[in-house]
């Protein structure tokens, strides 16, 4: 079971759910490439959980279509889809032993005796659970279970593997752990995978790329470093890493905050409302004196949050507006920090500076 | 008695308890006591307590033709019912926790109605059909009759069962390329089966302990044996009754221990 015979690409066109008035999702289309690590990233009702039951075969979408490496499978059942599911709470068979779970699909696939054990152990090993095969699934550990759900749900060569935010019931350093555990068998194993969460530090670190979902349709799909550099929308912005938001207006291609002009390297419309988004990490303190400098704004200092490693401070820079600038706490940095209601001005960087639309 | 000054109440200021407890068990045990005592009796008639001891109403229960075939008669019912009840109650269950039915609510209702309509109306109405259909004092009318009566019990207790299942197990199952029916033999059914069991033996003993339907509907060579009893009872004041009833009380206490132990050996398992 080094690698799979070879990874499939997914195409979904067109999917729509509705339950009731409710729309749940809304013409969906998504292309998956062969071997790719695709999350599905969004809040809860957003509709990535279902998305997710209806590529199981779980949920019976009202329309669309969705290709397995050219296959239509929108109408067949979950059991000739040949999807592997690692479902949040496991679902681990807990009247069988471990070795017995990871055989089931085999057994269903009237795989032969001898090369249902071969594949068995090879499976256990691959999960780094060699000797854990007679075990009963009450005595394993949450990491043990995550790692049996694993190994059952890509023990048949699968075509592509679903998981259903799998990590979600582990506690923070364990899930930490398993995330780069995750990332590593998917490199080694190269299944095309489709990975459900909400939590946005988790999938920036494991994915290929991440589908951004909002209300039932997909607002941003992008490589992790290029949706947090360019989020086109605000909820996108707001939704991955932190950001703060100045509305600015747009008058000949130029932004305007108040009567401040402001610069961006960021593709513009001639005119209307935006808003500027800023990275906490991309907002500096600017030198007291010259006003030469681009995107210098003034403001007051606010309230700074020591967290550890970094600290926070909010800065009002008027019209209630209120920009979160964050840096590592280093001794330096720290004995230049302006006291709180002290006037300073900041700057931003014009690449740093990010237009999506207002609302 | 050291431990009794840890406890905020005393026994003996809890004496009170124990009593009260001790008349209820009283009550709930004293006649089935005064049943067991009575047919061990030597006289003729149902006396308590009685003045002689003989085993001659269990002798004349088991030679006699009449009382041979009604319990024969309740057997076979009560085992047909059981399988026809269990698998029907338990499909329904299933079915009202997939919460997928849009009248899910509303079938339960229905299913469930048999055990808030008084067994009078029920054997009266089962009755004046059965008269039309031409099934009153036939096996398959009893079987169908005690079948409607053992279903609320059978669908309750599956669906207590289902409740406390993790239905995620059989998505998973079906994911791993087990069919429906497989992916539930295999996962859910294993998981649900002391409740399954539990069903089934009270389906048996619905149809086993019923009398009122019976009297309606079963009659000559289909009477059950507690129809059987009830006109015995009316007729006669004879103790083989008392040596019955002991006997359906051993089966009852060996049905439910045996379920116990089951249940028990399965909670040690897991």
């Amino acid at each position: 079971m080094s690698t799979l015979g070879a990874a499939l690409p997914i195409r979904i066109r067109g999917i729509e759910k509705k339950y009731g008035p409710v729309t749940i999702l809304q013409r969906l289309d998504l292309d998956v490439a062969a071997g790719e690590f695709l999350t599905l990233l969004g809040p809860s009702g957003s509709g990535k959980t279902t998305l997710l039951m209806i590529l199981a075969g779980f949920v019976r979408p009202d329309a669309g279509s969705i290709k397995i490496g050219g296959d239509e499978i929108i109408a067949a059942p979950p059991h000739r889809r040949n999807i592997g599911m690692v479902f949040q709470n496991y679902a681990l068979f807990p009247h069988m032993s471990v070795s017995q779970n990871i055989a089931f699909p085999l057994r269903q696939r009237r795989v032969p005796a001898a090369d249902i054990v071969r594949r068995v152990t090879s499976a256990l090993e691959m999960v780094r659970l060699n000797g854990y095969g007679e075990r009963r699934i009450n005595q394993l550990s949450g990491g043990q279970r995550q790692r049996v759900a694993l190994a059952r749900a890509m023990v048949f060569e699968p075509r592509i593997v679903l998981m259903d935010e799998p990590l979600s019931a582990l506690d923070k350093g364990l899930r930490e752990h398993m995330q780069l555990e995750l990332r590593d068998l998917h490199r080694s194993l190269g299944m095309t995978t489709i990975y459900v969460t909400h939590d946005q530090r988790e999938a920036i670190t494991m994915s290929d790329r991440i589908a951004v979902m909002n209300g039932g349709a997909i607002e941003q799909i992008d490589r992790p470093e290029a949706l947090y550099a360019h989020p086109r929308t605000h909820f996108v912005a707001s939704f991955i890493g932190e950001s703060s938001f100045i509305p600015v207006d747009i008058r000949d291609g130029v932004p305007w905050f108040r009567d401040a002009k402001l610069q961006t390297t960021a593709r513009t419309s001639s005119s209307g409302r935006y808003l500027m988004s800023v990275r906490p990490e991309k907002v500096r303190l600017a030198a007291a004196g010259g006003d030469d400098g681009i995107n210098i704004l003034a403001g007051v200092m606010g309230d700074v949050i020591y967290q550890g490693d970094s600290f926070a401070c909010s800065i009002d820079i008027g019209d209630g507006v209120k920009l979160t600038m964050r840096d590592y706490c280093r001794e330096d940095t720290m004995a230049r920090l302006p006291a709180r209601g002290e006037s300073i001005r900041v700057s931003i960087a014009a690449s740093d500076a990010i237009l999506v639309e207002a609302g | 008695m050291s431990r009794d000054a840890d406890l905020p109440i005393s026994h003996w200021s809890r004496l009170w308890l124990y009593c009260f407890g001790a008349l209820i068990l009283f009550f709930l045990i004293a006649p089935s006591v005064i049943v067991v005592v009575m047919s061990f009796s030597g006289s003729s008639f149902l006396q308590f307590p009685p003045q002689s001891w003989s085993l001659r109403w269990y002798t004349r229960y088991f030679e006699s033709m009449e009382w041979r075939e009604a319990t024969g008669v309740s057997l076979k019912v009560a085992i047909m019912t059981t399988l026809v009840a269990t698998p029907l109650g338990s499909a329904a269950a299933y079915a009202v926790n997939l919460k997928t039915l849009r009248y899910g609510n509303v079938a339960l209702a229905v299913l469930v109605s048999a055990i808030i309509i008084p067994v009078i109306l029920i054997g009266i109405g089962v009755f004046f059909l059965y008269a039309r259909l031409g099934l009153n004092n036939t096996f398959t009318g009893l079987v169908i009759a005690h079948t409607a009566l053992a279903l609320p019990l059978v669908v309750m207790t599956v669906l207590a069962g289902l409740r406390s299942y993790d239905m995620d197990q059989e998505r998973a199952a079906r994911s791993l390329g087990a069919t429906p029916l497989r992916a539930f033999i295999e996962v859910t059914m294993p998981q649900i089966s002391l409740s399954i069991i539990a069903a089934s033996l009270f389906a048996f003993i619905t149809s086993f302990d019923e009398v009122v339907v019976s009297f309606f509907t079963s009659g000559g060579d289909m009477s059950t044996l507690s129809r059987r009893m009830f006109t015995s009872l009316r007729d006669e004041i004879d103790p083989t009754i008392a040596a019955i009833s002991t006997c359906l009380i051993i089966l009852s206490v060996i049905l439910l221990s045996v379920a116990h132990l089951v249940g028990a050996s399965r909670t040690r398992e897991s």
